[in-house]
């Protein structure tokens, strides 16, 4: 994995003593809240409901052990020993005190981690495919590129001060993992014909109260011009984007309300305009920072291992494991490993600082000492030989993180929501607890099969409910929490927007909503392989709508 | 027509500065460096071009640059003013002016310009910073202005005196 070198040290240095100071002026009254707030949110601390909120940046989501123990060492120290794990891939504290940060972000700055641009109206936490580097399905590993692409936006001195937030996503599979779709720009690294590497450039994604679809800019843009056209996008959109209303400030209104082809033609000329100097991207740089995520010195190994099925045979659970959290590696032998962080009638993305380490430990020994945070708020252990699966599985297990549901109906990405958060109009942990505890028999759910269920509490979407195939939108009617469905969203090369299906529900009606959409689905589904999102995109609203609403 | 005092910051220091902010329709100082409206200079762009003394433009944050190709060796002073430091109209212009339109004049920030963030203008393009704030500036006096380095810019000890 990256590496920082002395730059990025003296970086983070520099950092915290710039923030340290900012929260000495805060703390003597020098600053006010006002004008304090652009400078903390700059260092991703927010003030929630309760508490201020630390966010800490895990590039592209790549964790190495000493990194886990040190998040899980701040989790014991500074909060509740606990942390969450977000749908941005980066991990929340969610009770510091405002006087520790200095000192937290210190602790951090000894394993190469802060907390910039976490937050605030600038180029956000870089995110990208979890499985990068590690699945079978990958053309190009997308990290090299996060990682170009994070160096250029830290700090950048032209887009500091946006119309609004900025999110990259970077995906090196067709499949996209990494939602692309629905992000502000979104690249998709691949090959041409000629083996040359290049990106598809989409612009114009987002979720929150509008959420859109990106367009594609370009099908093919050259490696090279990797910065210089993702710079020539933000200039346009710095000085384009609406500054009147916070709520049309994103490029995907920008896009929206001026058209694709207008779009297209300021890019393409301010990317002409570019001063030779910052235009391409050496093949030496690409190369300098490629060779920091050179795969791991992978054993020559059978593709099948005897060890594991062996096991199989006498271990259910290891078994149903397997089959669930185990992804295809690109190395003969290996395995990638979705660690769950959804038990049953838990809250989803939490984790324990215990669970970190064990994490950590686990990571060290059997995963090139690698760990990945994913969008769906889970842990991947990109590297682990199916030999070591039964010890694996016995080490997440012990500690609580077996769960063998991933991409099932209680994988459920949640957002804080108004347990925590200071914008939610309404609770999304209790609801997915409460369906997590309805669908809890394994067997139910490995009938229902590949189900994405996501809940947000309120319309900035940050649960992602736009593209989940059953989608939770918390909203407040008349002080009450109510909850929309929207069904048939998705986020990955076929993403699309999920569609409302009717009135909401009340707080206690929600779960049996739920569960009358699953019925319906397995009573019309043609067979057990058209998943949930397959069945509803034959048969449409319809259906669904009946039987929801039929006694009303 | 500033009403706040200001200082202007160049080159590491604090410098003395003539600029006078001429209101459209007001006359011209003689003496002095004369800072005009875009629109004013547009409009007079004849006269004021053959005029004998130094001319500067004040670009407001919702200005653009149309109809400035050309013009801008003209200047003694480009003037962009950032009505809010959290609207970063003016560093795109910058680099606009610099790169797009080859000005190397004098680059001048004014308005909400404060200790945070003059980092950002020194890297971005400004050589020249009008400071109202009054802590900004004992700031830069008592050299508390803490710079984080960044990739490809001048080392965190140049950066403050960068301009020449």
């Amino acid at each position: 994995m990256y590496r920082y070198d002395q730059f990025d040290r003296s970086f983070v240095a520099a950092r915290v003593a710039e923030f340290r100071d900012q929260v000495a002026r805060r703390l003597s009254g020098e600053l006010t809240e006002d004008q304090f707030k652009p400078l903390r949110l700059m260092n991703g601390v927010y003030l929630q409901l309760h508490a201020y909120m630390l966010r800490i940046a895990i590039p592209y989501g790549v964790l190495s052990s000493r990194q886990l123990r040190k998040l899980a060492h701040i989790g014991r120290v500074y909060d509740r020993s606990s942390g969450h794990f977000t749908t941005r891939q980066n991990l929340q504290f969610n009770w510091v005190r405002l006087a520790d940060i200095p000192d937290i972000l210190a602790e951090l700055a000894e394993v190469e981690m802060h907390a910039i641009q976490t937050s605030g109206n600038c180029i956000r936490n870089v995110t990208a495919d979890h499985f990068a580097g590690a699945a079978a399905d990958e053309t190009v590993d997308p990290r090299p590129y996060a990682e170009l692409l994070r160096q250029w936006s830290s700090l950048h001195p032209e887009f500091t001060f946006l119309p609004r937030k900025f999110k990259l996503a970077v995906t090196g599979a067709a499949v996209d993992r990494a939602a692309i779709q629905v992000h502000d720009i979104g690249l998709e690294v691949k090959r041409n014909e000629r083996g040359e590497i290049g990106f598809a450039v989409y612009v114009g994604g987002g979720q929150g109260r509008t959420p859109m679809i990106a367009k594609k800019l370009r099908d093919f843009l050259p490696e090279r011009d990797l910065l210089a056209y993702c710079e020539a996008i933000l200039r346009v959109y710095n000085l384009e984007g609406r500054r009147d209303n916070k709520y049309k400030a994103r490029i995907k209104i920008l896009v929206h309300e001026k058209g694709l082809e207008e779009i297209a033609a300021s890019v393409e000329a301010e990317f002409a305009a570019q001063p030779v100097a910052t235009a391409a991207l050496g093949e030496a740089e690409i190369a300098r920072i490629a060779a920091y995520f050179a795969p791991p010195r992978f054993a020559a190994l059978p593709a099948r291992s005897a060890v594991l099925e062996d096991a199989q045979t006498e271990d259910a659970a290891l078994c149903r494991f397997v089959s669930r959290n185990v992804s295809a590696h690109k190395a003969p032998g290996y395995g990638v490993v979705t660690v769950s962080l959804k038990p049953i009638g838990g809250i989803p993305g939490d984790a324990t600082s215990d669970q970190m380490d064990a994490l950590a430990d686990i990571a060290e020994r059997w995963s090139f000492d690698e760990l990945r945070v994913s969008h769906a708020q889970n842990i991947v252990l990109p590297h682990v030989r199916l030999d070591d699966l039964p010890q694996v599985h016995a080490a997440l297990a012990a500690a609580g993180l077996a769960t063998p549901n991933d991409g099932l109906v209680t994988d459920i990405i949640a957002c804080p929501g108004l347990d925590y958060c200071a914008l939610a109009n309404a609770r999304s942990i209790p609801v997915a607890q409460e369906i997590s505890q309805r669908f809890a028999d394994l067997d139910r759910q490995n009938a229902i099969g590949e189900l994405k269920l996501k809940i947000s509490g309120c319309i900035n979407a940050c649960g992602h409910h736009h593209v989940g195939h059953i989608g939770i939108l918390g909203v407040d009617r008349q002080g009450e929490e109510f909850y929309q469905i929207t069904l048939g969203g998705a986020e990955g090369a076929d993403c699309a927007i999920g569609e409302l299906v009717g009135p909401g529900f009340a707080a206690d009606k929600i779960t049996d909503a739920v569960e009358t959409l699953v019925e319906t689905y397995l009573k019309l589904r043609r067979d057990p392989g058209e998943r949930f999102l397959d069945a509803y995109r034959r048969v449409g609203l319809g259906p669904f709508q009946e039987a929801l609403y039929a006694d009303a | 027509m500033p009403t706040l005092e200001t200082e202007l910051y160049r080159g590491g220091r604090f410098v003395a500065d003539d600029a006078v902010y001429v209101a459209d329709g007001d006359a011209l100082p003689a003496n002095a460096l004369a800072i005009v409206s875009k629109k004013r200079y547009l409009a007079e762009r004849i006269a004021l071009d053959a005029r004998a003394g130094r001319l500067g433009l004040v670009l407001e944050t919702a200005d653009t640059l149309d109809g400035l190709e050309g013009a801008l060796d003209r200047f003694a002073t480009v003037v962009l003013r950032f009505a809010r430091y959290a609207d970063g109209r003016p560093y795109s212009l910058a680099h606009r002016l610099r790169h797009r339109l080859g000005y190397r004049g004098e680059l001048r920030a004014a308005g909400d310009v404060l200790q945070d963030q003059i980092v950002f203008m020194l890297r971005g393009g400004f050589d020249a910073l009008e400071i109202a704030h009054a802590g900004t500036r004992a700031a830069l006096r008592a050299n508390r202005i803490v710079v984080v380095p960044t990739r490809g810019s001048a080392p965190a000890a140049q950066i403050l005196d960068a301009a020449e």
